[in-house]
């Protein structure tokens, strides 16, 4: 459409666009590392890299569903509140040791994701909706069962927050871990490639006889059980269970993630690696405006800009 | 076929592939769904709003509604924005920061006179919503993220100017900001007035004007829109900065009516907006709604709540529970009816 336009230009704008679509997030990400080794001090330090990536952590985790929805040309926003259930339902249920609290919190995330999909598939509302009234429904529910700060002792659960092998805290090896797992899933598997195909025509997918429905509902199901251990390992993190506050603005967190990471909103396409990097890179540039005492309403605008630049490198690339 | 039809919802009308597949003739049936999709909300707010003043004695006091009425008045104008943006098919996620950042700037700006303290805000958010309008319409970005990205953006100003949150600056006593936020006029709140003459005004602007129907045309179908000669970006730019003006406007009342440029407002407000205009009727899929209708949806948010708190009893995260229960019974109810007059 606007090629004939383009191609006048001395500088291939198209090339460079494509270009810092597809490598501008590790671009960025290796930028703010030399940057930082240059500029901030103590930033090159095993401690500092463990620090950065144990925060990093739950939103590699929550962002990996977040890119598998998108890849739908759905979104899920429902999954701060589900970190927020996942923290409640912890506490209440710890009594009874670790792994009955786990299952419980798994049952509660699944029905979430079942309820989203449900919406989304069965009943067909817009996917901003359908997650929007469990968004709103979930918090609630997590302040209901939990109405407050509860600090939980447990020592399965303080070790899984904050233990690790050969120095690697386990967030780190469970987030690589999930990373890995859903790249195979989304490369390698029959559901991978009816997950793109639905995301890029649902009427051909459709027609083409894939089970449009159970896919959908199960990408929000796996949303919904990915955000859920994220919010339990947050919550071994904090060793408290905090309902209020927990997942607050991560469904914006792991939207940014994978849109700066190089998935298209417009469904069809999963960049996995991207999705990681994208969410490494919104770290890092947190991380260094803190170290550098800017306040955090610069943090924001930044933010801000990434995002921008994100999606306009991004533009036109998906389908129309 | 028919299955088809009721997985692709999402697709406008336009391009779903299948023809009307129920008999052509039910106009009754149709004239019902339309109508419980225009005052379906209008009906369950009388019924609540009955029942609550039956059952409890403070309910339909006039202090509880006045107040009521007061404290709607600040969303209602955010969502009568939202309602253009939707009916466009697009989505307006800034307008809680921009809430936020109109009642700082108005408070900010209530040291140098008040209409310092009223237009400062309208050119700062009005100035925001252009270039959410100018990169949806001409870069042709996803509204989602454009304002998802303006949310971010604003909310990151107003904390640069209030010293990360720590400065609250206040309204002095006796101005006229502060009179036209806390003042009253024939017993009702100004601000209720406000709201109440810029919904005439967005209704008659909605349904009388060139600009309301391309508003219609631009969300029906935007090709469609395109081909018939209707300015596309031009309505989506105004769209926007229309909408952005009402947050900024309805942050700076807000600000007026408590004497002080709060920083936490806000957070959220964006999704009880865009709440209230699809309780109101209004389609998320563009070309269909009503100004009307985001009002009651307003008030039924607004009766909920008030209901809630009434029962005493009840926590308020139940009111939360409570709001998405409603809001997935509405859409649920919504993609039904709308599916069916699209069929026929």
């Amino acid at each position: 459409m606007a090629e004939a336009a383009l191609r006048t230009l001395p500088f291939d704008k198209n090339r460079a666009l494509q270009w810092l679509h597809t490598y501008g997030v590790y671009a960025g990400v290796g930028a703010l590392l030399v940057v930082n080794s240059v500029i901030t001090p103590h930033f090159l330090s095993a401690e500092n890299f463990r620090t950065q990536a144990v925060q990093v952590a739950p939103v590699i985790i929550v962002a990996l569903g977040m890119a598998l929805v998108i890849g739908t040309e759905g979104v899920d926003l429902s999954v701060g509140a589900v970190m927020a259930l996942a923290a409640s339902v912890t506490a209440l249920y710890l009594g009874y040791g670790l792994l009955p609290a786990l299952l419980a919190v798994a049952l509660f995330a699944a029905g979430v994701g079942l309820a989203n999909g449900a919406l989304v598939a069965v009943i067909g509302v817009q996917p901003i909706v359908a997650t929007l009234a469990l968004m709103v429904g979930g918090r609630g529910l997590a302040l209901v069962l939990l109405p407050q700060l509860k600090d939980l002792r447990n020592p399965a659960l303080a070790s899984l927050g904050s233990g690790d092998v050969l120095g690697v805290p386990y967030l780190i090896l469970i987030a690589a871990g999930l990373a890995l797992l859903v790249a195979f899933v989304v490369r390698r598997t029959t559901f991978g490639r009816q997950l793109l195909a639905v995301g890029d025509s649902r009427p051909a997918a459709q027609l083409a006889g894939l089970p449009v429905r159970r896919v959908l509902i199960v990408v929000y199901v796996v949303s919904a059980l990915l955000a859920a251990v994220a919010g339990v390992l947050a919550t071994a993190r904090l060793q408290a269970s905090d309902p209020t506050s927990l997942g607050n603005l991560m469904e914006l967190s792991a939207i940014t993630a994978v849109v700066v990471g190089g998935t298209p909103l417009t469904g069809g396409r999963v960049n996995i690696a991207g999705t990681v990097a994208g969410a490494v890179l919104i770290q890092l540039l947190t991380a260094t405006l803190i170290k550098h005492d800017l306040p955090p309403s610069w943090t924001q605008i930044a933010q801000a800009v990434v995002i921008v630049a994100a999606v306009y490198a991004a533009r036109g690339r998906g389908k129309r | 076929m028919t299955t088809t039809g009721t997985d692709a919802p999402v697709t406008t009308a336009s391009n779903e592939p299948e023809e009307a597949t129920e008999p052509v003739g039910s106009a009754r049936s149709e004239r019902l769904s339309a109508l419980t999709q225009q005052h379906g909300a209008l009906a369950v707010l009388m019924l609540v709003s009955l029942v609550a003043s039956f059952s409890f004695d403070t309910f339909a006091t006039g202090d509880n509604l006045g107040n009521m009425a007061t404290s709607s008045a600040f969303l209602a104008i955010v969502a009568l924005g939202m309602t253009f943006v939707i009916i466009t098919g697009g989505i307006d996620l800034s307008v809680g920061s921009l809430f936020a950042l109109g009642g700082v700037l108005a408070a900010w700006g209530s040291r140098h006179g008040t209409l310092v303290a009223l237009l400062l805000p309208l050119a700062v958010c009005g100035l925001i919503g252009a270039v959410n309008g100018l990169l949806v319409a001409r870069s042709r970005l996803a509204p989602f993220i454009v304002t998802l990205a303006a949310m971010l953006g604003a909310r990151g100003l107003m904390l640069a100017l209030t010293d990360e949150g720590a400065d609250t600056y206040l309204i002095g006593k006796g101005s006229v900001l502060a009179e036209l936020g806390q003042g009253k006029t024939l017993g009702l709140g100004n601000p209720v007035w406000i709201t109440l003459a810029l919904f005439v005004a967005g209704a008659v602007a909605l349904r009388r004007t060139r600009f309301g129907q391309h508003v219609y045309a631009v969300g029906g179908n935007e090709d469609a829109a395109a081909l018939m000669g209707a300015p596309v970006a031009r309505t989506k730019i105004l769209v926007y900065t229309l909408s952005a003006l009402l947050a900024g406007l309805a942050g700076a009342l807000n600000a007026a009516w408590l004497a002080s440029g709060v920083t936490i407002l806000g957070s959220g407000m964006e999704l009880e907006a865009i709440s209230a205009v699809v309780i109101g009727g209004t389609l998320l899929t563009g070309g269909l709604g009503y100004v009307s209708g985001s009002l009651v949806g307003v008030l039924l948010l607004k009766v909920i709540q008030n209901v809630i708190n009434q029962i005493g009893s009840l926590d308020s995260s139940y009111q939360q529970v409570v709001s998405g229960a409603f809001l997935a019974v509405v859409v649920i109810a919504q993609t039904w009816l709308g599916r069916r007059r699209q069929l026929m």
